[in-house]
């Protein structure tokens, strides 16, 4: 399954200033087998402070795969991950998040019950440190309530605060989710297809959102939206077949011949 | 007030005040009644925390049930008999006051629920079903061989145990027990629910990924809510024991665990009185359908169908409408 070592090949970053940085996330070696399929074939991967990292791929790519050992809902055959230094590789994904790591799904993963609210509170609660109460008032105004109310404002949903989340649109549960791993003050994003299935405006609102939220935290970002990655993306790499066949800035990506030939195609 | 605190209310009211008027009819069989409706809502209020809250769908809760009533047993009979109770180098003697038999068999399940959970938290679905269901047979069997408490005959408790002050043999005393017993723990519900462990626990329930993405660990709360739900079930067991004065293993048995269940679903699963207006229309089921014919849980399996196809959120929702999402 894997490809030959040939064909792999890493453009060094022609930004100077994104290389001078220390990576904030990064993988080293991991790999992950499901029979004879080979998911994840020695990914190195490196998440820089500033910048958003768009690992981009075909279907079937392994890019989810990937995200899943990296916010640690799927432990890797072997290799390692990192976050701010740290090997995060044996963690669950609840201490990872502890440790800093925002994520956001493919498919929403809300608590779709309760109110916009109080999925925004239950991020605030989990990012601070002590155990959950059985007595206090949660939902009562305070200071996690503040928090989850500014988190909203920030993503645009602050009017719907009081909504069912089960009521409101797919665009809306997208800013949701944004809006809850923006609550745990992470020291990276990890965002699968967060543009999935929104609208040209809600993309376009969603890139803005994005592009400001760099300098807080950089953003892997899983996406198909090509428009969006262009848009975005400091840096892109290329997964092919579990494998990384390119990584660089975005014009190198676009120029770069192999990734043509295997997923952009030759319109680009 | 919202329609269901008000609905609430009624039903509490209802449940004391059917009592109540017994007492000034001289109808000493209908407070028991009432007592036992109030007993088995304690134990209903217990399982809902887990499968109304939790999403867990305990088979089991009988294990509970049963053990509150063996902690009661055992020491109300070491006192009757006089014999220290013997647990290796530890020497107790037995108790026939009700706080104190309450603790033990709060203290005994909450045991009990925490290797129970610990074990079957680690299964969801149909396994997490199974096991909580074996775990409650496998008391029973031991139970029934349990020769020094009675075996499958049981263990009968001569006199009702004692709470300072009031004469627990008279029955509306013993009703009004069991009844602010039965606020106490509606009371700490409803604290739990607008709660940051109940928020988790609701949340865990929808999506456990989401509660793990912001760093909660949702086994954690669901263990902790199982150990919870365990200390109230065996609460109930203990006052169901001293309500009838015998204990024996059937209280263990998957029926108990089942009706638990059936009569939760009836009144409403995470409603925070669906348990009690479940518990009072089984028992006057029991009551009256069971005068009519010895097969009366053909028409409760018939009312339950009824309920689970055309009410989903049981006589409470059907009464007070949706659920509001808690603010």
């Amino acid at each position: 399954m894997s490809e030959p070592q040939a064909s792999t090949h890493t453009i060094p970053p022609s930004n100077t200033r994104l290389n001078s940085y220390a990576p904030v996330l990064n993988t080293v070696e991991v790999c992950k087998r499901f029979g004879n399929l080979q998911a994840s074939v020695n990914i190195n991967l490196e998440l820089r402070a500033g910048e958003i990292h768009a690992l981009i791929g075909p279907n079937g790519a392994g890019k989810s795969t990937l995200i899943k050992q990296i916010a640690g809902g799927l432990k890797p055959d072997s290799g390692q991950i990192f976050l701010n230094g740290v090997d995060v590789t044996r963690l669950g994904t609840a201490a990872r998040a502890k440790a800093g790591l925002g994520r956001t799904f493919q498919v929403s993963a809300l608590a779709m019950e309760d109110t916009v609210l109080q999925n925004a509170v239950l991020g605030c609660l989990g990012a601070q440190s002590g155990s959950l109460r059985l007595f206090d008032s949660i939902m009562r105004p305070g200071a996690l309530r503040t928090q989850a109310n500014e988190a909203l404002e920030r993503v645009g949903l602050a009017e719907h605060a009081h909504k069912r989340t089960s009521e409101i649109s797919h665009g809306q549960r997208r800013q949701l989710e944004i809006a809850v791993a923006l609550t745990l003050h992470p020291k990276a994003f990890v965002m699968d297809e967060p543009m999935a299935g929104l609208g040209v405006q809600g993309s376009s609102a969603l890139i803005d959102l994005l592009g400001g939220l760099r300098h807080e935290a950089p953003i892997l970002l899983v996406e198909h939206d090509m428009d969006a990655v262009f848009a975005l993306a400091d840096r892109i790499s290329v997964l092919v077949y579990g494998e990384i066949i390119a990584s660089g800035t975005v014009d190198e990506i676009r120029q770069d011949a192999a990734v043509k030939r295997a997923y952009l195609g030759d319109e680009q | 007030m919202k329609r269901e605190s008000l609905i609430n209310l009624i039903l509490l009211g209802l449940l004391v005040g059917f009592p109540v008027w017994a007492m000034f009819s001289d109808e000493p069989f209908f407070i028991t009644l009432a007592t036992k409706a109030a007993i088995l809502a304690i134990a209903g209020v217990g399982l809902n925390l887990v499968i109304g809250q939790g999403g867990l769908v305990s088979f089991g809760h009988a294990s509970f049930f049963g053990l509150g009533g063996y902690s009661m047993g055992i020491l109300a009979s070491h006192a009757q008999t006089y014999e220290p109770l013997v647990l290796g180098p530890l020497v107790i003697d037995g108790s026939q006051s009700m706080p104190i038999i309450w603790l033990v068999a709060m203290g005994v399940s909450a045991v009990a629920a925490l290797l129970i959970g610990a074990l079957s938290l680690r299964t969801s679905g149909v396994y997490f079903i199974m096991i909580t269901l074996a775990f409650g047979q496998m008391f029973y069997y031991f139970t029934i061989s349990w020769s020094a408490y009675g075996g499958e005959d049981g263990l009968s408790i001569y006199v009702r145990n004692t709470f300072p002050g009031l004469n627990t043999l008279d029955p509306i005393q013993f009703f009004m027990i069991v009844f602010v017993l039965l606020l106490l723990v509606l009371g700490f519900c409803a604290r739990l629910r607008g709660s940051s462990f109940g928020l988790a626990l609701n949340a865990a329930r929808q999506s456990s990924e989401r509660v793990k993405t912001v760093g909660i660990e949702p086994f954690r709360i669901q263990l902790a809510a199982f150990v919870l739900s365990g200390m109230i079930t065996g609460l109930a067991g203990a006052l169901f024991a001293d309500l009838n004065r015998f204990v024996s293993p059937s209280m263990f048995s998957w029926q108990i665990s089942g009706e638990i269940m059936v009569f939760v679903i009836m009144g409403g699963v995470a409603r925070l009185c669906g348990p009690v207006v479940g518990a009072m229309l089984f028992i006057v089921l029991e009551h009256v359908l069971g005068g009519l014919s010895e097969f009366w849980h053909i028409y409760l399996g018939f009312l339950l169908l009824l309920i689970v196809l055309f009410a989903r959120g049981g006589i409470v929702g059907l009464l007070a409408g949706r659920e509001k999402a808690h603010e």
